[in-house]
């Protein structure tokens, strides 16, 4: 009976869809293990789970080749896998982890095809934000009752300049779909991408001291839904790092050179624009360092 | 005024029905009294001459008795019967004497208070802004009433505000009137037998902007051969020959007089140019209408007035002339527009400003010869038939479709970056992925980590996030998009701003002050200065009073207002410094 149901959906359920960081070349050089995180991981969702009868989790893995869809809360699938389970693990994870592992293997195999070899270790991060919005559109578009989706980025290799624009791409969608981007940062360096998705679309970004401590960061912080967070005070960055990278080299600049027609970002004068093939005009001066359409991207205080 | 009063013998009657009191009727200037004959009655009346509104009176030759019935204002009648007719007239008399003075002084009180009204009506937008904007009244107070700026200077600076529908209205460009007002039928006097046409400079304009031929004639024949008033009254013999159409009649007087019948033929000039209109009309079908063309203005165009078909001689076939031809006429010389800005009452300059506007425009349509080829040769593409003509065979270029795949290869760039051996790169990736795998097994194995987490490592999470969120507070506050001014208390809040603008106030007056060649201005300055000092101790004093949390925060946010005032403060010392100095010791007393 639909009013059955619209009583049973309040403000708070809340759609989460995780975007799993599994880079091996990243695994490989943390202090916390792969099984560790997972667990911490796992917990948190279960967690999640049980905060509202109504709360969904959608799970991608994010690969260094790949990335695949690993589990969703909403399939009846799930329950039953008793014998994949070992004790202490709760049943509605096993076909998770063994998606899991098979996406692995999936994506080693796509890993050795792949030509290029001088390529930053970050993983497919514009690939899963992509599969990620595309879930949540057809979320959108089951009708008027569906949980508030946000998406939740579990990441610790660095950002790829390479997918910039592809990034940048996404993250304007979800801004458009009024869907945040909260963004959980294990690395080392600092990802700009995760500071300015999280930013851009009104989502927390963090970046965990203690690793060892990540179930306590990610209740405390990931879990509000959205209609609780106007009360609950979450952690605001200081200031957020706008950096983009060029279109030609894919280098991390802060001053370049931009297209008054597409606003494609180069860091070095061109005479024609690579994405939208305008020509550019002479440059007033003739030191190229300080020509008239140069753009100055300083960090916001 | 002859007869300052008439005292009269009469009755009272507030209604006709009413018997009537006996009494006096007093009538003086600018006040009429009745008094009853019976002190203890009490239809006393007093009225003064500026609410009689009318007054009737009853005819002599009538059976009546002699009534005067004065209505007030207020729509109540008074009725006096008198003794006799004389009696009544001569008081009737001299309330419309009086009546008709007091018409005359509230037109000449209007008069003179239309200068007034000016300020008036400035001073009531003045208290209408006052009222309107409080922050604008705030400051009015603050100087004007403290005697800081005078109220023409406060003002002053304010021209736009109080003068904006003034320069609004003066803008506004006034077209032609669409009504035909040269067409108009002119008053007919049946007993005299006199037709009487208006003419106002506005039908003047129109029809020499309607008729060139008119315009023409004008400026031809007047003032040589004939006078305004001739030619106006020929051009309404015309006019009303036309009216008649009596075809005949027009013939025959346009036969006798040939400056009449320049006004009874049509009009050669606007045939000329209609002409012209259509040599130049393009066959190629363009739906852009050409401006107000006017082709039915030549003969054998347009409708009969009345519907009738008339049968007319062929040689008085030129004096008719159709509504529809005056119709589209006039409508085609509005949506011209107002094509001269001569407003003058001449009625030979508007001529020749028109004609010389026409000429102008004649000069600019007149196309050249390459023109002409170029539109004739022009034309004959565009209207060339497709199927008539020679098959073209347009050389071919290949298509090309790029790969879509490059653009979003291109996207991966030459990423510059630590070169690292190939193969050394893929035993890593191997391995990583083992690793990987590994971890996954374990986990799949042996379950979740029991504890998950350590009990004090949950705490030292917990305390530093609480000192994250705090910091972070204390520095952008709540909201990162809020400013800092919203986090101070309200009265706090609104004094920074009131403090802001009349320090903006202040300066303005003050730098406009320099340099200072009169005595007004040296007071002026002097004023403003002490001012200014009142506002910095104010300033000073806000800066102490604010919470201490927030003490920094203000002091950063009123540092820009005190060096405004400072660098004022500065100016004034050396210009004051240089007076002294110039001026040297042969000051007078008191002279600063």
């Amino acid at each position: 009976m639909p009013s059955v149901v619209s009583k049973q959906y309040s403000d708070d359920v809340s759609l989460l869809v995780l975007l799993l960081d599994t880079n091996p070349l990243f695994w490989s050089t943390t202090s916390i293990t792969f099984s560790q995180f997972l667990s911490h991981v796992l917990a948190f969702l279960n967690a999640v789970l049980g905060l509202n009868q109504l709360n969904q989790v959608v799970v991608i893995a994010t690969g260094y080749s790949s990335c695949d869809y690993i589990y969703d809360s909403s399939l009846t699938s799930n329950h039953g896998n008793l014998e994949s389970n070992g004790i202490g693990m709760p049943a509605l994870f096993g076909s998770l982890l063994k998606k899991l592992e098979d996406f692995v293997t999936k994506d080693e195999e796509l890993s050795k095809e792949e030509v290029s070899e001088d390529r930053i270790p970050s993983c497919l991060l514009s690939g899963s934000l992509s599969m990620a919005l595309c879930y949540i559109q057809r979320v959108f578009r089951s009708g008027h009752l569906h949980p508030q989706p946000r998406i939740l980025c579990l990441q610790g290799s660095p950002d790829g300049p390479e997918q910039y624009v592809a990034v940048m791409n996404s993250i304007f969608s979800a801004q458009r779909l009024m869907v945040p981007i909260d963004s959980c940062y294990i690395g080392v360096q600092n990802s700009a991408f995760l500071q300015q998705a999280s930013y851009i679309t009104g989502g927390v970004h963090h970046t965990p001291k203690q690793l060892d401590g990540l179930f306590q960061y990610l209740t405390t912080i990931f879990a509000t839904d959205l209609h609780s967070r106007g009360f609950v005070q979450l952690p605001k960055p200081i200031g957020v790092d706008f950096r983009a990278s060029c279109f030609c080299h894919k280098k991390t600049i802060d001053m370049g050179y931009i297209c008054s027609v597409c606003l494609s970002i180069f860091c070095e004068h061109h005479k024609k624009c690579s994405t939208c093939g305008s020509v550019f005009g002479q440059s007033k001066l003739d030191d190229a360092s300080s020509v008239s359409d140069k753009k100055r991207k300083a960090p916001s205080t | 005024m002859a007869g300052g009063q008439v005292e009269k013998r009469v009755k009272y009657k507030s209604s006709v029905k009413d018997p009537g009191t006996p009494g006096f009727l007093r009538i003086r200037e600018g006040m009429l009294l009745f008094v009853p004959n019976d002190p203890k009655s009490d239809s006393k009346l007093k009225v003064l001459t500026q609410n009689i509104k009318s007054q009737k009176n009853t005819k002599e030759g009538s059976n009546k008795p002699p009534w005067l019935n004065l209505t007030n204002k207020l729509g109540k009648s008074h009725i006096f019967e008198f003794e006799n007719y004389p009696d009544m007239h001569a008081c009737r008399d001299f309330i419309t004497k009086a009546l008709a003075k007091c018409e005359e002084e509230p037109n000449k009180s209007a008069v003179s208070t239309s200068s007034e009204q000016l300020s008036i009506k400035e001073l009531e937008l003045r208290f209408k802004l006052l009222r309107e904007n409080s922050e604008l009244q705030r400051l009015h107070k603050q100087f004007v009433e403290s005697k800081v700026l005078t109220e023409d200077e406060f003002w002053a600076t304010r021209k736009k505000l109080l003068g904006k529908d003034s320069i609004r209205k003066s803008k506004q460009q006034v077209g032609l009137k669409s009504m035909m007002v040269s067409g108009i039928k002119p008053s007919t006097d049946g007993r005299t037998n006199r037709v009487t046409f208006n003419l106002t400079p506005e039908i003047i304009f129109q029809i020499f902007a309607e008729k060139p031929a008119v315009r023409q004639a004008f400026i031809n024949y007047v003032p040589s051969k004939m006078t305004e008033k001739d030619f106006w009254t020929k051009y309404f013999r015309a006019e009303y020959l036309y009216s008649t159409k009596n075809t005949a009649v027009a013939a025959a007087e346009a036969a006798e007089d040939e400056e009449l019948a320049v006004f009874l033929k049509p009009d050669e000039i606007l045939a000329r140019e209609t002409r012209q209109k259509i040599r130049r009309v393009d066959p190629t079908l363009d739906m852009e209408a050409d401006q107000g063309d006017d082709y039915t203005h030549l003969m054998d165009h347009g409708i009969q007035r009345d519907g009738t078909m008339d049968v007319v001689e062929p040689q008085n076939d030129q004096f008719k002339r159709s509504l529809l031809q005056d119709l589209n006429r006039h409508a085609a010389v509005v949506l011209e527009g107002r094509s001269i800005d001569v407003e003058s009452e001449d009625t030979r300059i508007v001529a020749e400003a028109l004609t010389r506007v026409k000429q102008v425009s004649k000069a600019d349509g007149e196309t050249t010869k390459d023109a002409n080829l170029e539109r004739l040769e022009r034309m004959s593409r565009l209207a060339g038939m497709e199927d008539l003509q020679a098959p073209q065979n347009f050389p071919l270029a290949p298509l090309s479709i790029k790969d879509p795949r490059d653009y979003f290869e291109s996207q991966q760039g030459n990423v510059l970056n630590v070169p690292r051996g190939a193969k050394g790169l893929k035993r890593n990736v191997h391995e990583a992925y083992g690793l990987l795998k590994e971890s996954i097994l374990e986990i799949r194995a042996t379950g979740l980590s029991d504890p998950l987490i350590r009990p004090e490592v949950s705490f030292e999470v917990f305390s530093s996030l609480t000192r994250t969120i705090s910091t972070a507070k204390n520095i952008i506050g709540k909201n990162p998009r809020e400013s800092f001014l919203d986090r101070l208390p309200k009265s706090t809040k609104d004094e920074v701003l009131h403090h802001w603008t009349s320090i903006q106030e202040l300066l303005r007056h003050f730098w406009s002050s320099y340099p200072i060649t009169t005595t007004y201005l040296h007071t002026k300055v002097g004023k403003l200065k002490d001012a200014m000092s009142n506002t910095y101790s104010k300033l000073e004093a806000m800066k102490e009073s604010v919470q201490s949390d927030l003490r920094h925060q203000v002091s950063l946010l009123v540092r820009p207002m005190q060096q405004a005032l400072d660098a004022a403060f500065q100016h004034y010392e050396a210009d004051l410094q240089r007076r002294t100095a110039k001026s040297g010791g042969e000051r007078p007393n008191g002279y600063i």
